[in-house]
């Protein structure tokens, strides 16, 4: 019997075989925090007397969440992290550098590695074939300290996905559609894996996005094959030689398998307060939207603010409905100026900020007010997630995002290619 | 161990942003003064009505969302002994036991507000006292028992200096 991608990369880095169910303790090759999780990480080093990194060079501790620091508690945390840094020779990814997910798997993620870090949407990695799991403080803290640490081998679903988006229609849509199919907590402890020619064509700008939000599904990690995007995604960040094939057995034993046809998806909206109440745009439409926010791990890559750009070049935004963008990483608002999109956005009517997590975890730049609606390109809608719980998050695609910032209400991207 | 105290219900997919806030964010590092919003979103008398020893009640997926373990640990700061649900959401459940708040998987349907409960953890049994009825939970893997033996992850990893799992 073959082996899944999670049951080949964690019996690598366990040395022995494994199989679903297994628990093992395995070698963990990158670890990040950021500095909502972070501080309480050191601090539990600091308490246990372990404050040490067992690979610093892979040790990256991001400060994206609150950057710049919105208050001095937090300016106080970002220190924490600064000390940890210096005194253990981890990376310190700053203010203005991205967002976490970006950036680690702009730069260290590697096919086959496995990455744990305090966040729940680490499993974002999975796009490049790497084992990549969110969990809490004190398990990265030991991650870090020790290198290593302990996994139960998961059953995996596969999700095959055949046949080519409509026009308007993106792998936002995809996965949301997943998630209103399967719900919240359809993949609870499972690994997905996402196979079938609608993954191999599909860049890794997307593939990112598709893996993000495995987690929203419940699942553990959102793995995706290794291949030629892969490869040319590595080179294009100067790391070709980190490539290497990792793909499932062809006989792999598979928990349950999700067929899905992308040719007959429509764009997709999430509806407060779940991100599994999602509704085609032929029933979000209309809905009028107070903040449009293009950006977060899930969908503030180049390729998303290209699709954005396109749609409101040369037009400006509702009057009623503001606009915020944010640029996932440094690399990504580079790339976006030389294109000329940023200059699109801010003749659009856009708010643009520094590259990091920007309004989506609810503590500065952009927090909503009693009542009001945002259409979000991020990946929860909560009760609350963008410091307000009386105001409602709608999430949709990058596309979505755009021709509802110019209608002022949920709009259908469709009309717009 | 026998827990006792009184069930303070709460519905499915309670997300660890019902938890502890985003807007609380500068308070992390202040776990005491967070404490004080435990659950606020959810229910926003929770932290000034309940006693020390009683119980969170769930119904499934219960803590879904971010890997913040300030969620658990301010449950357990509260004075919360025990987080009963349905089910719960795979990063909330591991943290939990890291940080020593027990979360049981049980059928939370038989158990109304204000309640009062008996848990005996080594045998695996929740007393209704109110109803006269007696509900079974799933017992843990036994990593997590014996890391919530030693008092948490970093107690377990402190006292053996590394794994010791079995
Ligand atoms: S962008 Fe949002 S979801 Fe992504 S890491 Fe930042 S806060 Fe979390």
């Amino acid at each position: 019997m073959g082996k899944t991608m999670a049951e080949k990369i964690i019996g690598q880095h366990a040395g022995q075989e494994v199989r679903a169910g297994d628990i093992v303790v395995a070698k963990v090759d990158v670890c990040l925090t950021q500095d909502g999780t972070g501080p309480l990480a050191v601090r539990q080093l600091q308490k246990i007397g372990l404050e040490k990194a067992a690979q610093p060079d892979r040790t990256v501790l991001f400060l994206d969440h609150a950057s710049p620091s919105p208050r001095k508690e937090l300016s106080n945390d970002h220190m924490t992290l600064r000390e940890f840094a210096h005194k253990t020779g981890a990376v310190l990814s700053d203010i203005g550098d991205g967002v976490c997910h970006q950036v680690i798997n702009e730069t260290y993620v590697r096919p086959g590695d496995i990455l744990i870090g305090a966040d729940s949407h680490t499993c974002t990695g999975g796009a490049l074939g790497a084992f990549a799991t969110g969990m809490g403080s004190t398990d990265v803290a030991i991650g870090i300290a020790l290198g290593k640490t302990w996994l139960r081998v998961p059953e995996t679903f596969k999700v095959a996905v055949n046949g080519k988006f409509p026009k308007g229609v993106f792998a936002k849509d995809l996965i949301l559609h997943l998630i209103g199919l399967i719900g919240a907590d359809g993949a609870t402890y499972k690994a997905l894996e996402f196979v079938g020619e609608t993954i191999t064509q599909m860049p890794m700008s997307e593939r990112l996005t598709l893996s993000n939000m495995a987690v929203e599904a419940g699942a553990k990690a959102g793995l995706i094959a290794s291949d030629e995007t892969t490869k040319r995604f590595l080179e294009a960040n100067g790391r070709g030689e980190d490539f290497r094939v990792i793909e499932p057995d062809p006989d792999a034993e598979y928990e349950r398998i999700i067929e899905l046809d992308a040719a007959k998806l429509v764009p997709t909206v999430s509806f407060p307060h779940t991100v599994d109440n999602t509704r085609s745009i032929d029933q979000a439409k209309g809905v009028k939207i107070d903040q449009v926010f293009i950006g977060t791990c899930t969908n503030g890559r180049l390729e998303d603010l290209k699709v954005a750009a396109e749609i409101l070049r040369g037009k400006k935004r509702h009057h009623q409905t503001r606009l915020i963008v944010v640029p996932a990483s440094r690399q990504v608002y580079l790339d976006a100026l030389e294109m000329g999109y940023i200059t699109v956005f801010v003749q659009a009517g856009a708010a643009m900020m520094a590259p990091g997590c920007g309004p989506c975890v609810g503590v500065h730049q952009g927090i909503l007010g009693d009542g009001e609606a945002c259409l979000a390109t991020q990946n929860r809608n909560f009760k609350g997630r963008m410091g307000n719980p009386e105001a409602f998050i709608y999430l949709g695609s990058p596309a979505t995002a755009a021709a509802t910032a110019l209608e002022g209400k949920i709009a259908d991207p469709r009309e717009y290619f | 161990m026998i827990l006792k105290g009184k069930a303070w219900k709460f519905g499915d997919d309670i997300s660890t942003d019902l938890i502890a806030p985003g807007r609380y964010f500068h308070l992390r590092s202040n776990l005491p003064e967070l404490a004080k919003h435990v659950l606020e979103d959810a229910d926003q008398k929770f932290a000034s009505k309940m006693n020390k020893g009683d119980f969170v009640v769930g119904g499934n997926n219960f803590g879904l969302g971010s890997s913040r373990e300030h969620a658990p640990t301010i449950i357990k700061l509260a004075g919360v002994s025990a987080v009963l649900a349905k089910s719960f959401a795979r990063i909330f459940f591991r943290n939990a036991i890291n940080v020593g708040l027990p979360v049981l998987i049980c059928e939370t349907d038989k158990i109304d507000q204000e309640d009062a409960l008996e848990v005996d953890l080594a045998k695996g049994t929740i007393k209704n006292l109110v109803k006269g009825i007696e509900l079974k939970f799933s017992p843990l893997p036994q990593v997590m028992i014996t890391i919530l033996n030693d008092g948490g992850l970093a107690a377990h990893i402190q006292k053996h200096g590394d794994f010791k799992l079995e």
